[in-house]
């Protein structure tokens, strides 16, 4: 920038192009987080819709997926064998450290979000003559990522275990996800 | 230029010098596609730019009209593309030319990509057309990816959910950026909504930026195949009739093949997973994206193990960790934004691999690359495919990271001819 005598009216000047831009960003900026904003999801969207399964008629052994909020969730009537093997593991080889029971409300019911962590697909092993994976849960087809009993992320790509939605009991029968 | 001093125009038809007289835009046209002075050495490799420019007008035209009989919404968007194909008079002619349009665009774009890395195009004093090529590569891959959702098939939807699922690899924030980019709990009608609206948006977007990639090579003008700049006039032909005509052959083979595409193998580069409609609680056996993806895809799916950084007690309570997912993502997204900087990574003064033996060999092996993670990509990533695809992604990087460097610095070039005249001539007289 030029430095000559008429150096005191330009710097006012700057001054005023300096503020009067720095404004215009903020305008444009607070004109942009309505646009953004609307994009994310719409209140009716959010109201918690609740899901509420009768749990009676799944046998030991067996898994009912139920869609809560568009997706869905395992819920899963674990054997004593998943149970214990859920149980016996050594947390430090985990990649999500977790113990069984900080996943469970009563331990014969695993509840998960079925949704594989690494790019969103629904892993195997619900029904019989599905892949399970090398850790007797779950095994998700598209980039190969395990799953034990509890849900737990074992191997393949994935940075998580499946993740436990937020459900209760409302009775020994029936429970209510959301 | 001021107006009164403004020369009158020459031409002889009077409304066009009427009109040219007030925007002269029939002097802009002849100046810039009539005697715009344009290397005589092309081969045809220079084609494709014109016939890439076709091919996104002719996405253009038939996306309109298949906009009048699409329907944007989860129950409804597959049964309308299904009635397009069925019963809307040539829809189904609408629709293939649109979905293999894709393909043949993209197949053009490749070519006039590799092109320019072939030949150096992307050097000084046109880094700026080049960077602005590949803002057109990356509008028209996100452009691409959206349409693709619009059908709302089994393909769509999970490539929808895989794709958009890669943000959530972004540390702290990614989980929300997840939820915005859907506009709900999962991939659902607000997506799909949004998918349109953007997927009609953006080709007028790359028509812009087109219009800016052409503005800057008629600034610098067109490379070729000696990457030696014309000198006299011995060295260029004007554009018309020389080089519209040549383009208007090549883009006839192209357009052969394509509509033989079209007309008789209409399916051939879809998946049958894309005529089911979505079903959100059931994951195909095996998802791949379009062809033209594969290789990125590929890279994508080449990182399996996560890295831990040891900082644990020092700054965080547990260890960092560096998740494969979040490698693959950097991966992928670099591989495209590594080209934005190829003009500064290759300081060869010798633009055209012609002159550069080892360049040469580097270049195509970069597209042997390509080619082997595109077929991994389309394969499940275990076993071979897996150690197929770790070759592939380390050879792109090591090339542009690596190889292009070093060459610059120490490859020995072959001499140059003196002039592009020269070049012709000796070929000729070789002959």
């Amino acid at each position: 920038m030029a430095s000559d005598k008429k150096d005191e009216p330009k710097s006012r000047r700057d001054f005023l192009n300096l503020t009067a831009g720095a404004m215009g960003a903020v305008g444009i900026g607070s004109a942009v987080v309505p646009l953004i904003d609307s994009m994310n999801p719409a209140a009716d969207t959010l109201a918690m819709s609740t899901t509420e399964v009768d749990i009676s008629n799944i046998a030991v052994g067996e898994t009912k997926v139920v869609k809560w909020q568009g997706k869905p969730v395992f819920i899963k009537h674990r054997t004593a064998e998943e149970i214990a093997e859920a149980k016996d593991i050594n947390l430090d080889d985990l990649r999500d450290p977790q113990t069984d029971t900080e996943r469970v409300q009563k331990e014969q019911w695993l509840v998960v979000i079925g949704i594989c962590t690494h790019l969103g697909c629904i892993p195997q092993g619900n029904k019989s003559g599905q892949p399970k994976g090398d850790f007797e849960g779950w095994f998700c087809p598209c980039h190969g990522s395990h799953y034990d009993t509890s849900g737990r992320l074992r191997a393949g790509p994935a940075p998580k275990n499946l993740p436990v939605p937020p459900y209760s009991f409302l009775s020994d029968t029936l429970i209510r996800i959301g | 230029m001021t107006a009164s001093k403004k020369p009158k125009s020459d031409f002889k038809n009077p409304v066009v010098k009427w009109v040219d007289e007030r925007l002269p835009i029939f002097t802009m046209m002849e100046k810039e596609y009539g005697a715009y002075p344009t290397p005589k050495n092309f081969n045809y490799l220079w084609n494709f730019g014109a016939i890439a420019m076709v091919m996104l007008m002719l996405m253009i035209a038939t996306g309109i009209f298949l906009a009048m009989n699409y329907t944007p919404h989860i129950d409804m968007a597959f049964n309308s593309v299904e009635r397009m194909t069925r019963d809307v008079n040539y829809g189904w002619l609408l629709r293939y030319l649109h979905m293999n349009g894709a393909s043949f665009f993209f197949i053009a774009v490749y070519i006039h990509i590799y092109r320019g890395l072939y030949y150096g195009s992307y050097k000084k004093p046109r880094e700026l057309l080049w960077i602005f090529g590949v803002l057109i590569f990356l509008l028209m891959m996100a452009t691409a990816f959206m349409g693709y959702a619009l059908p709302w098939s089994q393909m769509s939807g999970w490539g929808v959910n895989v794709i958009t699922n890669l943000f959530s690899a972004i540390p702290f924030v990614g989980d929300s950026i997840v939820t915005w980019l859907w506009g709900g709990p999962a991939v659902g009608n607000p997506t799909l909504n949004r998918f349109y609206a953007l997927h009609y948006l953006l080709p007028f977007v790359i028509f812009a930026v087109i219009f800016l990639h052409v503005w800057a090579l008629h600034i610098s003008g067109s490379g070729n195949p000696t990457g030696i700049e014309p000198k006299t006039e011995k060295d260029t032909v004007p554009f018309h009739p020389y080089y519209t005509i040549k383009d208007t052959f090549g883009l006839g083979v192209f357009m052969f093949i394509f509509m033989a595409v079209v007309f008789y193998a209409p399916l051939a580069l879809t998946h049958s997973d894309h005529f089911k409609q979505f079903d959100s609680m059931v994951t195909p056996e095996h998802i791949v994206p379009e062809w033209y993806f594969l290789p990125f895809y590929a890279i994508l799916k080449s990182f399996t193990s996560d890295i831990t950084i040891p900082l644990t007690g020092y700054m965080f309570d547990n260890a960092l960790v560096f998740t494969a997912k979040l490698q693959g993502v950097i991966a992928m997204f670099g591989s495209i934004l590594i080209l934005f900087v190829l003009p500064w990574l290759d300081t060869s003064p010798v633009r055209s691999a012609r002159y550069r033996p080892l360049y040469r060999i580097s270049v195509y092996l970069l597209l042997l690359s390509m080619i082997v993670l595109g077929y991994a990509g389309s394969q499940p990533a275990e076993g071979l495919m897996l150690t197929l695809s770790r070759l592939g992604t380390g050879y792109y990087f090591m090339h542009f990271i690596v190889i292009v460097p070093f060459l610059s610095k120490h490859e020995k070039t072959l001499p140059v001819p003196k002039s592009i005249n020269d070049s012709v001539i000796q070929a000729k007289g070789s002959k």
